[in-house]
């Protein structure tokens, strides 16, 4: 995705080029046509939405909204968020650079299977990923009995919901990597071997450094669902106020109590991340743009 | 320092890349790997490398076995066809590469590796450069550059693949002869692989010409072009017009026609070939020689080239012959008429074809 945003910087030049010229040039009520009914689209179904949210949010003055934020139950919600993201995006990461690194370099039985079950996670409804945990885990499941033996509890508490989020993400990083991995092949990688460098220098002085914008792009896409994920999550919580409540979940409580104006508060911090993580992303991209010229 | 393979055998699933090659490098020598595309030259210098596993047989540097070497401790250089430079390193760094990656126990100072590396930069005349990004650089320098960062490690081999064949004609024949002289001062066991015949004769001191994962015929850059051993080898270097006949008493009988060899050739299914400057065009419709007519005549600086089509019983074989563009045929023939061709020079081999069937 990041090669392919690469690509795009780099043809800005040549449609520049395009425009400036009568030969090529398009007749305007085209580029007016064209360019009206994206930007409408764009504006009625993000822009707007996006917008009300503060808007709502605001509704009743910076006070309701700075109480809805600092209420125990939306900081919970906070901290648990961030938990189940610090500790996915990290898990991530290594798996998914692993299993990049795994697919494009070794030729293996059951490869193919691999990219499948990478996959997986996308092709899954969330609530499906949610309710294997929960039989698997719960006092019904497989191992839910053994677990309660033991008395450790994974469904209705936070491991949980740490493996509901690390499923749904799984796919991100290896995802981005794959392709700029296949593509860059082997060669750098056999020169270095050569020139006398171990596996893991090869890995941190070579490899690590050709792919970093891609991944930290893998990186931001994964934090951004982690932080923003529901169904598989919503199933596994419990919804138990200040303990097992997330970020989105404790939107859908706020909503469902008529509490509109804390709802759209805690949503609004929803949506500033989304709009931090999308800033990133940008300012990601064009540096590996800058990287591929 | 010596390389020598011993029955290397590598198959590529139903694909023989080597088949059973048994090959000496001797010390000091630049060597030219030689052959069409497929013929497992590449394939070869991979293993040597120890890239690549071969199925069965030995790989000795210096004498010592070291099929089961890791490659990095093979203390080879190796020179890739795309430059495989790190392209998120300045110059300076790809050339550094090798001496960083040392065990801290044997590993230069920072002071030490500087000077090296910009001796290396000045080896390959690039100095001036050392602050650039790969991407920076044209193809004949990034080459350069590849080459300082492989021999930066003091390899006791180096091994070349195809390491021209992405740069345009003008820089490819600048960068041979600056090799041949690099060579001469380092005077390193060098391999390279090519399939350009013109380059193996300039720069090698030994030419191995290979196909179909063996060993056609090794020797000197003039002796391979001046005694090709095999059919195979004399149509490879250099352009080739062929003849298949019988032998018979003045030379080899191509149905009515006789091509004239002057010398005794052996009995059987034969196939000849003559170049295309020891080709004479005699303007006669009937007589000796073999028939032919003349299709176009081109004319490229100091050569005419003339084209012609196989008459009777050559019919659809097509001859090229080369003149002097200052030899009265060069600008005196016509397109469309009959000539008998007579060959000044021939080399004769028996059919490989039908000699195993006899």
């Amino acid at each position: 995705m990041a090669a392919i945003t690469a690509n795009l910087y780099a043809q800005h030049d040549r449609a520049a080029l395009l425009e400036n010229r009568q030969a090529t040039r398009e007749a305007r009520w085209v580029k007016v046509t064209i360019l009206g009914a994206a930007l409408t689209f764009f504006a009625i179904f993000l822009l707007l939405p996006l917008a009300v949210v503060f808007v709502e949010a605001l509704a009743k003055g910076w006070h309701t909204y700075l109480d809805a934020l600092v209420e125990p139950d939306a900081l919970s919600a906070v901290t648990l968020t961030l938990l189940a993201a610090l500790i996915s995006v990290p898990l991530n990461l290594v798996f998914g650079v692993a299993a990049a690194w795994a697919i494009t370099r070794f030729d293996f039985r059951g490869k193919q299977l691999l990219i499948t079950l990478i996959d997986l996670p996308f092709s899954v409804s969330p609530v499906v990923a949610g309710l294997i945990y929960v039989l698997v885990f719960s006092s019904h499941g497989w191992i839910g009995p053994w677990l309660l033996e033991h008395d450790i509890k994974v469904i209705f508490a936070v491991p949980g919901i740490v493996l509901a989020t690390v499923f749904v993400t799984v796919p991100f990083v290896a995802r981005e990597l794959i392709p700029l991995l296949q593509a860059q092949g082997r060669e750098e990688e056999e020169a270095a071997v050569v020139l006398g460098a171990r596996g893991w220098q090869v890995f941190w002085h070579v490899t690590l450094p050709n792919v970093r914008w891609a991944l930290l792009y893998g990186v931001i896409l994964s934090n951004a669902r982690a932080m923003g994920e529901f169904g598989a999550v919503s199933v596994v919580s419990g919804h138990i106020r200040g303990e097992t409540n997330t970020l989105p979940l404790h939107v859908e409580i706020l909503y469902n109590e008529y509490q509109f104006a804390a709802a759209f508060a805690v949503a609004s911090l929803l949506a500033l991340l989304a709009l931090v993580t999308l800033a990133v992303k940008s300012w990601i991209e064009w540096r590996a743009a800058q990287a591929h010229d | 320092m010596s390389i020598q393979v011993q029955n290397i055998h590598k198959a590529f699933g139903d694909f023989i890349a080597l088949d059973n090659l048994t090959l000496d490098f001797p010390s000091g020598e630049l060597v030219a790997l030689l052959g069409p595309s497929g013929c497992g030259k590449t394939t070869l210098l991979r293993v040597i490398a120890g890239l690549e596993q071969a199925d069965s047989g030995r790989v000795l540097l210096d004498g010592d076995d070291a099929s089961d070497t890791h490659v990095r401790e093979r203390q080879v250089g190796f020179v890739f066809q795309h430059y495989a430079l790190f392209r998120h390193m300045t110059v300076f760094d790809n050339v550094a590469f090798g001496l960083r990656m040392k065990p801290r126990g044997i590993r230069p100072s920072e002071a030490e590796i500087k000077r090296k590396v910009h001796e290396l930069l000045q080896l390959v005349q690039l100095d001036w450069l050392a602050d650039r990004f790969p991407a920076q650089l044209s193809g004949g320098q990034r080459q350069r550059i590849a080459l300082a960062r492989a021999l930066a490690v003091e390899p006791r081999v180096l091994l070349l693949d195809e390491p021209f064949g992405a740069l345009d004609a003008k820089v490819r024949k600048e960068l041979r002869r600056w090799l041949r002289r690099l060579h001469d001062e380092l005077h390193i066991t060098s391999i390279f692989v090519t399939h350009d015949q013109e380059e193996a004769l300039e720069v090698a001191d030994r030419v191995v010409l290979m196909n179909h994962g063996r060993v056609e015929q090794i020797g000197s850059p003039a002796e391979v072009y001046q005694q090709p051993a095999t059919p195979f080898v004399y149509g490879f270097l250099g352009a080739a017009n062929r003849f298949e006949g019988q032998s018979s008493a003045g030379g080899i009988a191509i149905g009515k026609a006789t091509l004239t060899t002057g010398q005794h050739v052996q009995h059987g299914e034969v196939i000849a070939f003559v170049r295309p400057h020891e080709l004479d065009i005699v303007r006669q419709e009937f007589g000796h020689g073999i028939p032919a007519r003349v299709s176009r005549v081109l004319t490229l600086g100091a050569l005419t080239r003339v084209e012609l089509e196989g008459r009777d019983d050559v019919a659809g074989q097509h001859f090229d012959v080369e003149l002097p563009a200052s030899h009265p045929l060069a600008g005196s023939l016509i397109t469309g008429e009959p000539v008998r061709l007579q060959p000044r020079s021939v080399r004769v081999f028996a059919n490989p074809e039908t000699a195993g069937a006899a």
